[in-house]
């Protein structure tokens, strides 16, 4: 299993303790991640301002990890949709394919259409697999109740996603989360939004959405939230003591990213996993392990 | 006297309709399938935003289009609201793909000059440092502190692709 490890724009700089602990596991388990310093945003956020530029800018990272060779492997989800949904279409749209490949050569790039892209989850999901995660796990959780965070662009459009989970009942988080011995925590608002993609348009909107999932987590006694996009994390996790304060809510719940709870369960020690560098400190939850 | 003054705002005028407006949003990349909507609102009741805020209808906002409400659709704040979280994508019984829809709408209104500030602050960070964020000296030395790797401050490919298609004049107000 090798990949090359994309990075996008915000785990690189805001979450550094994702990246740690993905690199971390990622290795134990086997998986090759190999750095492309060159790749640069995904064309995310450029999407809904010219088509065209985010095109271009996902259509060159594929490029970039074409001329070596491998696949792509993400840790964001808003990257995992853009690079995937570009991949596809130009893999099965040969005129796009070609004025694609006339603007990349004015850069001394192009690209033939054959990466593939994946989120790390479902690398651990698919390619790992549920068995060889359970026979890892050295210290199995048993003492946590884990609810996990879907968030949006890792299973939709589900139409690019080869079907592996269903947007509507999505189970591949919870089975990994149950793979490490903790309980997956079952609540009603699972598949909402955490409303990053609008917190620079509305603010109040946004904090409100992820206030809804952030309480209804709450109530639901979860020891943590599992996350797999650095975005949502921002919204959880960075803007928790913000929501608390503007609503008069508390909530003092930790987010933890997945590679950092399978780490944890493998028996990785909570520093390597980058787990005091969170933006909630799991000081409580990790007192339970030991 | 107030309810007419709201009412003479919201008032469908048909002489300055734009007929030709849906075909325009059916022409842009993810726009295709706007005039397949026949208005069953299954997107605005399952949108996490509507449900928070109604000046957010997704259903309101193609209806406007296909009625070719041109410049209050594309001066409107609205628009930017979509959180693209693709529910209403994936529940559409027509196929209508509405969060592309809302993309080639934000594309539309960028073109005609209503560009939300931050998009325009994000699409002009991407320009300059390649990324949303600049990997700047404290950043990489952060890095470098828990073993991971450097990573450059800058993209110059990226830059060159906004001069290639017009992103860049577009936001420096020079036109594409």
């Amino acid at each position: 299993m090798k990949y090359a490890i994309f990075l996008g724009c915000t785990v690189p700089v805001r979450n550094l303790s994702y990246e740690q602990s993905a690199r971390r596991v990622a290795r134990e388990l086997g998986i090759e991640l190999a750095d492309i310093p060159e790749f640069s945003c995904c064309g995310y956020p450029v999407k809904s301002v010219h088509h065209e530029t985010a095109l271009l800018l996902a259509a060159r990272n594929l490029a970039l990890a074409e001329e070596k060779g491998l696949d792509i492997c993400t840790l964001c989800s808003a990257c995992t949709s853009v690079l995937t949904e570009t991949s596809r279409e130009l893999a099965a749209n040969e005129a796009l394919l070609g004025n694609v490949n006339r603007s990349l050569g004015a850069i001394g790039r192009r690209y033939s259409g054959k990466v593939r892209v994946k989120h790390l989850a479902r690398v651990f999901y698919e390619d790992v697999g549920l068995e060889a995660i359970k026979k890892a796990v050295k210290r199995p959780l048993d003492m946590f109740r884990i609810a996990s965070h879907y968030g949006c662009h890792y299973l939709k459009p589900s139409e690019v996603y080869d079907h592996f989970d269903h947007p509507e009942v999505p189970q591949s988080l919870d089975r990994l989360v149950a793979a490490t011995g903790a309980e997956a925590v079952d609540y009603a608002t699972k598949k909402e939004c955490c409303g990053g993609a609008i917190l620079g348009v509305d603010e109040n909107i946004a904090l409100q959405m992820a206030r809804a999932k952030l309480d209804d987590i709450k109530a639901n006694e979860a020891d943590a939230i599992n996350l797999i996009c650095p975005f949502c994390s921002v919204m959880y996790g960075a803007n928790q003591r913000k929501i608390q304060t503007k609503y008069g809510t508390r909530y003092d719940l930790p987010i933890l990213y997945y590679p950092q709870i399978l780490g944890l369960a493998m028996g990785i020690d909570a520093e390597e996993l980058g787990l005091s560098q969170n933006p909630i400190k799991p000081k409580a939850l990790l007192a339970k392990i030991s | 006297m107030e309810s007419d003054a709201c009412a003479e705002k919201d008032r469908v005028v048909v002489t300055v309709l734009d007929p030709k407006f849906k075909y325009e949003v059916a022409k842009e990349p993810g726009g295709e399938n706007i005039k397949y909507c026949f208005q069953c609102g299954t997107c605005t009741s399952g949108c996490p935003v509507s449900e928070l805020d109604s000046k957010y209808n997704p259903r309101r906002i193609i209806r406007m289009a296909i009625l070719g409400m041109r410049e209050r659709v594309l001066a409107s704040d609205f628009i930017w609201l979509c959180s693209t979280c693709y529910t209403c994508y994936e529940r559409c019984p027509q196929d209508v793909r509405i969060t592309e829809v809302m993309n080639a709408l934000k594309n539309m209104a960028v073109r005609a000059g209503y560009i939300h500030p931050a998009f325009r602050a994000q699409a002009e960070l991407i320009g300059g440092h390649g990324r949303l964020y600049e990997v700047d000296e404290f950043t990489n030395e952060k890095r470098a502190e828990i073993g991971l790797p450097a990573l450059p401050a800058s993209s110059p490919e990226v830059a060159e692709i906004y001069g290639m298609t017009g992103l860049a004049n577009l936001l420096s107000g020079k036109g594409a």
